[in-house]
């Protein structure tokens, strides 16, 4: 491993005769000496309350009302079509989302939308750091939700730590099960939720319940079942900080312009504990309480600065503004804040914060270039598409007239939820007689079934009599009879060298 | 080279106690997390060398085995599509075209079954091969085009071993000693006058008098050949064993007939008619 990838920090300085036994010590701090496999630390975060944390809540229980609600939204498409809003529909190659329904190989509009959201992912993190780190990721939210029962059965985190020393008893094996059995159901809850994006929700659910559904579906609950119990209960912070990619490139996105969590040291330092009814003259605001530690899900001390396992959730400010509101110091000793500010605050002064910096401009036109390209796309959809595979083999056919005839195999989609009708016309060989394979129609009018694709031999013969290049290049047209609208695709008749 | 575990001044971690050239590297470990999902894959793979077929010749304990299992999918897949082989059977092969899916799966399985059998002479897109096997994509038909000629056919194959085999013997004009090389040269100069070439006209003549005595019977009076006895026609531009005056000389000497094996005992019903199918839809179905 390279040292670059997971540089160590200093240690904070011990000072000696400080009893380390009840302090709250960062995981930094406690990863000093270590042996060739790292012991996980487990973090104990406290339960914190403030603004920031009434906001994750709001958030958590919007987040996981969208996930659980949106499979049963139904969107009416007529009949023979699902009528679920959002369905991706793997078995039929279909994905569908309200008006829009995506077959395999219009996937590009996926990878649209994961560029709009990795550019909007840029532009919050430019602006307010890693706030979708801290609020809104399924690792934050599901952990989140986890804490809290395990808060609840547990206690809190002095509880939780008396807990944990205890040697195993009965009241202990109670609580811890009834704290994974909890985690298991959550964890089972969010398998049974993904599962119905993939399949028809109320029709499906029934069977799920009862045992009767697919062992495919099972297969996935379970999977899904298994990651969140590990990925919530277990791994926790280990997921931001050594298996997601994002913190390791998200530096790359803020500047010092951008509104972080971070630590007034121009405010708090010297820090050291202070005596009710002394003076706060020659010293900094920071009581060394080590809350904004002790709540922190990932266990780390804020007052270190900017570091690569802060997500940003801001419950470091929560804890902070309560304890100075005890002291009677004024909040916002941990703050949301720019670098500049902080800079700038330190020699005195004041920054405003610069909203609009080229990189913010930069994203928005990229963000607006790739949302009006995707929506051009969407609103210029062809209903009916033709593609053409030509025969390799054989590559013409001598007929016994002299005349040469080639074989194409076409495949028109039609993309309504009606039975479609085309005639087939060729162009850019004027000599040339289309025919259907199988049909004895002059008018060349082949059909497609409603959402599915039809496939068709057609001929192109060429007299005898007609001198042709190896190579002549050909158009077949589908013109759709209803609409009048035509899709073409491009060919080549090939013969034989002059 | 070894030296002491320490801690290292400048970032306060602990050294791997390695040192190569003055260097010495920092210890910064993985989590034990890894480690044990490490052996829990040592843990798995041993339980699968057990369960699952490892060693030649040793089956797992869940006698399990590929094969078996193709076997298995082979069985289940051939029960799924019986029902439509049912159908192909029991429908006029005229109709199915006119019967949608029908059609859709006779096709589809008469192309896999081509690819089976016929491929290896006819070729993979039905082109035929110099040597005697015909092209089926073209409009030239040696024992017939239609759906009943093409299923017979198939079904008896061509002077094959088959009680109703297709059967015709052209005669050997020049080993047998019929004709005489010139009047086989000259033969040939009216054949090739028949599909509208060039040729030398006396010698043209002489063969037109040699081609009424020994080829009209089979061949018609314009060379355009009779289905009914596998003779192909005379007058057109394909030629199964070459055009040109030698090959045609060739062909009247030596005769020549190339032998298609019955499939009627091969292969089922409904894949002979599906193959009938298949072989009429790729474009010299009459």
């Amino acid at each position: 491993m390279s040292p670059a990838l997971h540089t160590p920090r200093p240690a904070p300085p011990a000072e000696p005769g400080a009893g380390r036994g009840d302090a709250v010590v960062s995981v930094a701090a406690q990863r000093a000496e270590e042996p060739l496999y790292a012991h996980r630390i487990k973090v104990y975060p406290k339960s914190v309350s403030g603004r920031f944390r009434q906001i994750k809540w709001a958030l958590l229980g919007l987040f996981l009302a969208i996930y659980y609600l949106v499979p049963w939204l139904r969107w009416d498409r007529g009949p023979g079509a699902p009528d679920q809003a959002v369905l991706i529909d793997l078995p039929g190659r279909r994905a569908y989302f309200l008006w829009i329904e995506i077959w395999p190989q219009e996937v590009y509009y996926l990878t649209g939308l994961l560029v709009l959201a990795a550019l909007a992912l840029f532009l919050a993190t430019s602006l307010l750091g890693r706030v979708w780190c801290g609020y809104a990721c399924p690792q934050t939210v599901w952990t989140d939700l986890y804490m809290l029962v395990e808060r609840l059965v547990e206690g809190d985190r002095n509880a939780r730590m008396r807990l944990d020393k205890m040697p195993w008893s009965v009241a202990k094996l109670a609580r811890k099960a009834a704290k994974h059995a909890i985690w298991l159901g959550i964890a089972l809850a969010t398998g049974g939720a993904w599962i119905l994006y993939f399949v028809d929700a109320p029709r499906t659910i029934g069977p799920i319940l009862q045992g009767a559904a697919d062992p495919g579906i099972y297969f996935f609950i379970g999977l899904f079942t298994v990651t969140t119990y590990l990925l919530a209960g277990w791994a926790r912070e280990q997921v931001c900080t050594y298996m997601c990619p994002w913190p390791r490139f998200q530096s790359a996105m803020l500047d010092e312009h951008s509104v972080i969590v971070t630590y007034q040291a121009w405010r708090g330092e010297p820090r050291g504990k202070h005596k009710q009814g002394t003076g706060w003259e020659g010293r900094g605001d920071c009581i060394d309480c080590t809350q904004c530690v002790a709540v922190c899900p990932t266990g780390i001390d804020i007052r270190d600065g900017q570091q690569l396992e802060c997500i940003g959730c801001g419950l470091c400010v929560d804890a902070c503004d309560g304890v100075m509101d005890k002291v009677g110091r004024p909040p916002r000793l941990i703050t949301w804040d720019t670098l500049a500010n902080q800079e700038a605050k330190a020699a005195g002064r004041t920054q405003p914060i610069r909203w609009l910096r080229p990189r913010i401009l930069i994203y928005l036109v990229m963000i607006g270039l790739v949302g009006a390209v995707m929506v051009a796309a969407l609103a210029m959809r062809p209903t009916v598409e033709l593609s053409i595979l030509r025969d390799r083999s054989p590559l013409w056919i001598p007929l016994a007239d002299g005349g040469l005839r080639n074989a194409y195999t076409i495949k028109i989609l039609n993309k309504t939820w009606n039975r479609q009708d085309y005639r087939l016309a060729i162009e850019g060989l004027p000599a040339a007689r289309l025919a259907v394979s199988g049909a004895d129609d002059e008018q060349l009018v082949v059909s497609a079934q409603p959402d599915a694709v039809a496939t068709y031999r057609v001929f192109v013969t060429v007299p005898a009599g007609a001198t042709l290049p190896e190579s002549t290049p050909i158009t077949l047209a589908a013109t759709h009879l209803a609409s009048g609208e035509v899709a073409r695709h491009g060919s080549v008749f090939l013969a034989p060298r002059p | 080279m070894p030296t002491k575990i320490e801690k290292d001044a400048v970032t306060g971690t602990m050294t791997t106690g390695h040192e190569w050239d003055g260097i010495r590297e920092l210890n910064t470990p993985l989590p034990k997390w890894w480690l044990w999902v490490f052996y829990a894959c040592i843990a798995w793979s041993l339980g699968y060398f057990v369960l699952y077929p490892t060693l030649p010749g040793v089956g797992g304990w869940l006698g399990w085995s590929q094969r078996a299992e193709l076997a298995d999918r082979m069985a289940a897949e051939r029960a799924r599509v019986q029902p439509m082989l049912d159908r192909i059977r029991t429908t006029a092969v005229a109709d199915i075209p006119r019967s949608g899916d029908l059609h859709g799966f006779a096709i589809a399985g008469g192309r896999a079954a081509f690819a089976d059998n016929c491929a290896p002479c006819h070729g993979a897109g039905a082109a035929g091969a110099k040597g005697g096997f015909p092209s089926l994509v073209d409009d030239e038909w040696i024992w017939g085009g239609d759906l009943d000629a093409i299923g017979r056919t198939i079904a008896f194959g061509v002077r094959s071993a088959h009680a109703d085999t297709r059967q015709s013997q052209m005669p050997r004009f020049g080993l047998d000693g019929m004709l005489t090389p010139a009047q086989i040269s000259d033969t040939a100069e009216y054949v090739l006058t028949l599909s509208g070439r060039a040729a030398v006209p006396a010698a043209a003549e002489r063969g037109r008098t040699i081609f009424a005595d020994q080829c009209v019977a089979c061949h018609g009076e314009a060379g355009r050949g009779n289905l009914e006895l596998g003779a192909p026609s005379l007058a057109d531009r394909i030629w199964l064993y070459g055009g040109d005056k030698a090959s045609i000389e060739r062909s009247i000497a030596s005769a020549r007939g190339g032998v298609m094996p019955a499939w009627s005992g091969r292969l089922d019903e409904a894949t002979i008619r599906m193959l009938t199918l298949y072989v009429h839809s790729l474009g010299g179905g009459r």
